[in-house]
């Protein structure tokens, strides 16, 4: 069954085509890589698949329902959640109080200002920073946490919504090997919780945790499949080579 | 695992809140009638100023219609006084409550409510257009008294008892200061206070999680137009008239001074920043009358530029000027993540 499913995507900065009818679909149980060298529109495509940008021409739908140019807002509260490429914590704020704002985002206002849920957010919170290697942070700022911790954070921040389709965008991005590698495992763990699309640099981690690739040159997909037929495809070696 | 130790240190904030009070409480009993009523009006302004403080260090909505508010709740308890002959504070002071979170809501529609939030830009001169239309319109408008506004305004009364100018309506000023300084520090404590925290942080995030921050920027800045109204309220009994000067740019301007004098973000910094600027203005203005806008102007300048968190962020440090919404949670977790590996 497909959850997100792209059809006929464009999208113009002026006479710039940064993305040109781009189809896509994202199924249940499915990590999938979003692939290309740099330039070829795989953040421009996560962020109109956010909300963030809204599309020149083409259909966004989520389990059917047309989210083309619903606000983020809107995306979030049917179930999208995203990381984007950059981090974006909220750095002059404790770890748990990042944790907090992400848990309790579907509270209502008034239960907000009585602070009814701060307590039995609690243990939540903290199995969610134990799992993601940050409890003992807790009570530090965010921005004093290392970049691949930082990372973690906000994917944490994204997976507490409980969402039905996780964006990442270059979650591994100027992070160690070990963290990289740490990062894998700990996406594989949510492998039952939610599909997910992965913009990612690093081929080998791609490889790792992904069941199927789009591969983007250019604003257009090269090629889309299961991950053994797109690694072999020459149209994917020839997007490669020709930016070496 | 290693433990952040990075905790918040013994709070100041409360110690700073609580000296101040304490002073504003037995003051006018050792001062000069004068005085009394130099102080009343810093306390009403001070109120302004929280307003101010609310949108501005809380949501970070840059609001130039704090005056349009302050002066709208003031025309409007002025108008029931002179057209209806009503006196009692139970009656004007809602009224003008109801003024300010009228033309709140108004602006607030214009400006903020929207399916995709507004640029801070576009806030701001909204905001700023608002105060300016309303300042060309009142000025003339005969029915409100046009350029001279609403002279000689009655005394308010609770029951039988009139409120003359001095320790009587200093006291109702100041229990008034009390409740609503309590009321806001209370809101922006919560975890309704963290959204708020986030907004300003970082809007285009909390969106993506969820929230649909354009509300709530809308309900604080409508909260924020009460407070300002009932300022204005207290103000044109207090001085006895109300004019268009009260709902205009340059007054909200001063009223954003106050508040970044003080320091932004900590509700009392704008109380203090009031007494700070009102008090050098009346000083200074004694003997260089025309200087001391010049000179005020350099001051922010000074503290804009090399200290950004006003007067108040000389004694409290940043984490808690910020916030500590999940102190005590984030104290508890961390025992209970020792727990965790004291089981394993």
């Amino acid at each position: 069954m497909d959850m997100l499913k792209v059809r006929g995507v464009s999208r113009h900065f002026g006479s710039l085509v940064a993305l040109n009818n781009v189809d896509l679909e994202l199924r249940a149980g499915e990590f999938h890589g979003l692939i290309g060298p740099n330039g070829s529109g795989k953040s421009t495509l996560l962020k109109c698949l956010a909300g963030a940008l809204l599309p020149t021409s083409g259909t966004i739908t989520l389990f059917g329902h047309d989210i083309t140019s619903a606000t983020p807002f809107e995306r979030s509260r049917v179930g999208l959640s995203i990381k984007f490429q950059i981090t974006s914590i909220l750095p002059q704020l404790s770890v748990y109080d990042n944790m907090l704002l992400a848990f309790q985002a579907g509270d209502g206002m008034v239960s907000q200002m009585i602070s009814r849920t701060r307590r039995s957010l609690r243990d939540q919170i903290m199995l969610m920073l134990k799992r993601f290697r940050l409890a003992g942070r807790a009570n530090g700022l965010a921005g004093n946490l290392s970049h691949g911790q930082q990372q973690w954070l906000e994917i944490a921040m994204a997976l507490s919504r409980e969402p039905k389709v996780l964006l990442l965008d270059e979650p591994t991005a100027g992070m160690s090997p070990q963290e990289r590698r740490a990062t894998g495992e700990l996406l594989l763990e949510t492998k039952d919780e939610c599909p997910l699309l992965i913009v990612e640099h690093d081929l080998d981690f791609v490889k790792d945790i992904c069941d199927s690739l789009t591969v983007l040159d250019q604003g257009k997909v090269v090629a889309s499949g299961p991950l053994s037929e797109v690694q072999s495809d020459k149209r994917v070696r020839e997007a490669y080579l020709k930016h070496a | 695992m290693a433990i952040d130790h990075q905790k918040l240190s013994r709070p100041v904030l409360p110690w700073i809140e609580g000296g101040l009070f304490t002073l504003f409480l037995f003051l006018p009993l050792v001062l000069e009638h004068y005085w009394v009523l130099f102080i009343t009006r810093v306390v009403i302004l001070g109120l302004l100023a929280l307003s101010f403080d609310l949108v501005w260090g809380y949501v970070g909505i840059l609001s130039f219609g704090q005056a349009l508010f302050f002066g709208g709740g003031g025309y409007c308890a002025a108008l029931i006084a002179t057209k209806l002959q009503v006196t009692s504070v139970l009656i004007l002071l809602p009224s003008a409550v109801a003024g300010g979170m009228i033309l709140s809501f108004v602006i607030a529609s214009i400006v903020l409510f929207g399916r995709r939030s507004p640029t801070a830009v576009f806030v701001a001169l909204g905001t700023l257009t608002g105060s300016y239309v309303a300042e060309r319109l009142l000025q003339g408008w005969t029915y409100v008294g046009g350029q001279n506004g609403i002279p000689s305004l009655p005394r308010l009364t609770i029951g039988s008892v009139e409120i003359e100018e001095g320790i009587r309506f200093y006291y109702l000023a100041f229990g008034l200061l009390i409740l609503v300084y309590l009321g806001l520090r209370w809101l922006v404590r919560s975890q309704f206070g963290l959204v708020l925290g986030g907004i300003r942080e970082q809007e285009e995030r909390l969106s993506f999680l969820g929230y649909k921050t354009q509300n709530y920027k809308g309900i604080v800045f409508c909260l924020a137009g009460m407070v300002a109204g009932l300022s204005g309220g207290l103000y044109v009994f207090h001085e006895g008239f109300v004019g268009p000067a009260q709902v205009s740019p340059m007054f909200s301007t001063q009223v954003a001074l106050y508040a970044m004098f003080g320091g932004a973000g900590t509700l009392v910094g704008a109380v203090i920043g009031t007494g700070f600027v009102e008090a050098v203005g009346y000083y200074v203005s004694q003997y260089w009358e025309m200087g001391w806008p010049i000179l005020l102007g350099f001051l922010l300048l000074i503290i804009v530029t090399y200290r950004p968190g006003g007067l108040i962020s000389f004694v409290v440090p940043d984490r808690e000027r910020v916030g500590a919404f999940g102190g005590k949670d984030a104290d508890v977790g961390l025992e209970l993540e020792d727990k965790c590996h004291g089981h394993a």
